[in-house]
């Protein structure tokens, strides 16, 4: 499975039924040097659209949507130490959560990467 | 549908763009936010070396008149008599209720004052001592000279190598320049809790200025971002945000700006309600708030007692680069101003422990001489 990107910036790698869910580059450039994340807590149960977790910048906070419906299993502990991770490492080590999803048909109607590289291009 | 005005530029656009800034829209101009190297990076680079803001949005402002110092002091509660010739006071524009409408720095020149003003509250103000000063001052503005500040620990030396005579200013002074064959107003003050320097220079010089000083290995261009975040660090107040107009400078934490005569003699706007919250206390006060654990308090985040009851609001909240924890000010009932009360704010409405601590978080460094 290829990881998938959400207009709202979010990107989903989804393995067997578990999406780990993250914020794309474009957005951590955006958003500015994070400072702050509030991840969900485990065992919590979202919906596709429900606020997931909050990015706080030294400007501003932002709310990050779920792409997916399900439980969250899993949340990212390093990002309390170093929220930074979001920005130095968006698809990889800032990852903020993991999902056991109930629907992955809902990945089927997101972004490929290529798609999601010519979105971009079109809000710059 | 009405056409929103379209937002200004100031003279040094066209570098903020070539020097990569992300521009926004601020009080009606098109400012940089930031640049390549982002908020804290910017932000810590001040505190260690020299930051270059463009703050020519701000309105600069020269009042003039058979005895301006007198006809100011009846629309403001600072004390302008007292100043010498070259010397310059923190003050505000107050309505009859003792809320402040803006805050501004006056500076005694030799036949005149010089006025520098908040850029969103400019027309207002314009009109307000225009109106206040008719038949014995003019208020005019300097629409032609761009306004920058040169703030951190190296400000004073890099400003030394363009104009040696700065360097013996202190903190809260004027001098008349000559850089590159222009006056330039030169102020030993700023914004960030550091030292440092506001320019006034013509539009015409200002860009080169600039680039001079950029070139210069200390010196940084620095955002709005950074300035907010300096700013907040210094404990200073941002009109619109920690100052309104139904905020006395009393509730503000700001009667170190009316001075002893004038609290005494009045003869200003909203002095009677001033001088009845001096003799009562206020019943709100602005005071510094530390949150515990990492996540900042925002503008407008309520602030509740230990048993959960609202008893105010965050006026300015964010993250302190220089101390890497999140800080905020905003007002609380004169009960819980005390240094130590501890608060809880209602971060996402749900409560997080914090305590009122002393401002300035990050302490101030200015030139006394």
């Amino acid at each position: 499975m290829s990881i998938k990107f959400t207009e709202d910036h979010e990107w989903v790698l989804l393995e067997g039924d578990v999406a780990t869910i993250g914020v794309s580059n474009y957005a951590q450039e955006q958003l500015g040097d994070v400072v702050y994340v509030e991840v969900p807590q485990v065992g919590s149960d979202v919906a596709k659209g429900d606020e997931l977790a909050v990015v706080e910048s030294v400007k501003a906070a932002s709310e990050v949507y779920s792409p997916v419906s399900g439980e969250v299993i899993e949340v990212n502990g390093d990002l309390e130490e170093t929220p930074t991770l979001v920005n130095e490492d968006p698809l990889d080590g800032g990852w903020f959560a993991k999902i056991k999803v109930t629907d992955a048909s809902e990945i089927d109607e997101l972004m490929d990467e290529a798609a999601y590289k010519t979105f971009v291009e079109g809000l710059e | 549908m009405s056409d929103p005005s379209p937002t200004k530029q100031t003279i040094l656009y066209d570098m903020h763009v070539e020097l990569g800034a992300k521009m926004v829209p601020f009080a009606g101009f098109d400012m940089p936010v930031q640049y390549p190297d982002g908020i804290i990076k910017e932000h810590l680079h001040t505190r260690a070396a020299a930051g270059l803001f463009d703050v020519s949005h701000m309105g600069q402002l020269v009042i003039t008149g058979s005895d301006p110092v007198k006809a100011i002091e009846a629309l403001i509660p600072g004390d302008i008599q007292a100043l010498e010739t070259g010397q310059m006071r923190y003050s505000f524009l107050i309505n009859d209720a003792g809320g402040i409408l803006d805050d501004l720095i006056v500076t005694r020149r030799k036949n005149d004052l010089f006025v520098v003003v908040n850029a969103a509250c400019k027309d207002q103000d314009i009109k307000l001592l225009a109106d206040g000063l008719a038949g014995k001052a003019t208020v005019t503005e300097l629409t032609d000279r761009a306004l920058v500040a040169l703030q951190g620990p190296k400000a004073a030396e890099v400003l030394g190598r363009f104009a040696p005579e700065t360097a013996t200013m202190s903190f809260m002074s004027y001098r008349e320049i000559d850089l590159d064959g222009v006056t330039c107003f030169v102020t030993r003050s700023g914004y960030t809790g550091e030292d440092g320097f506001e320019v006034s220079i013509p539009n015409s010089h200002a860009v080169a200025f600039c680039r001079k000083l950029l070139a210069e290995e200390e010196v940084a261009p620095i955002g709005l971002g950074a300035r907010d975040s300096l700013r907040l660090e210094a404990g200073l107040c941002l009109y619109g945000h920690d100052l309104t107009e139904t905020i006395t400078p009393v509730a503000a934490g700001l009667l170190w700006a009316i001075s002893k005569r004038r609290r005494e003699e009045g003869g200003f706007p909203g002095a009677a309600v001033i001088q009845a919250e001096i003799a009562n206390k206020p019943t709100m006060k602005r005071v510094g708030i530390a949150p515990e654990g990492r996540a900042p308090a925002r503008e407008h985040t309520e602030i509740a007692d230990e048993a959960g009851n609202i008893i105010g609001e965050v006026t300015s909240g964010g993250f302190s680069p220089t101390l890497e924890i999140p800080i905020a000010m905003g007002y609380v009932p004169l009960a819980f101003s005390a240094v130590g009360t501890k608060i809880n704010l209602l971060v996402r409405g749900k409560p997080r422990p914090a305590t009122v601590v002393k401002m300035p978080f990050v302490e101030q460094r200015y030139y006394r001489g």
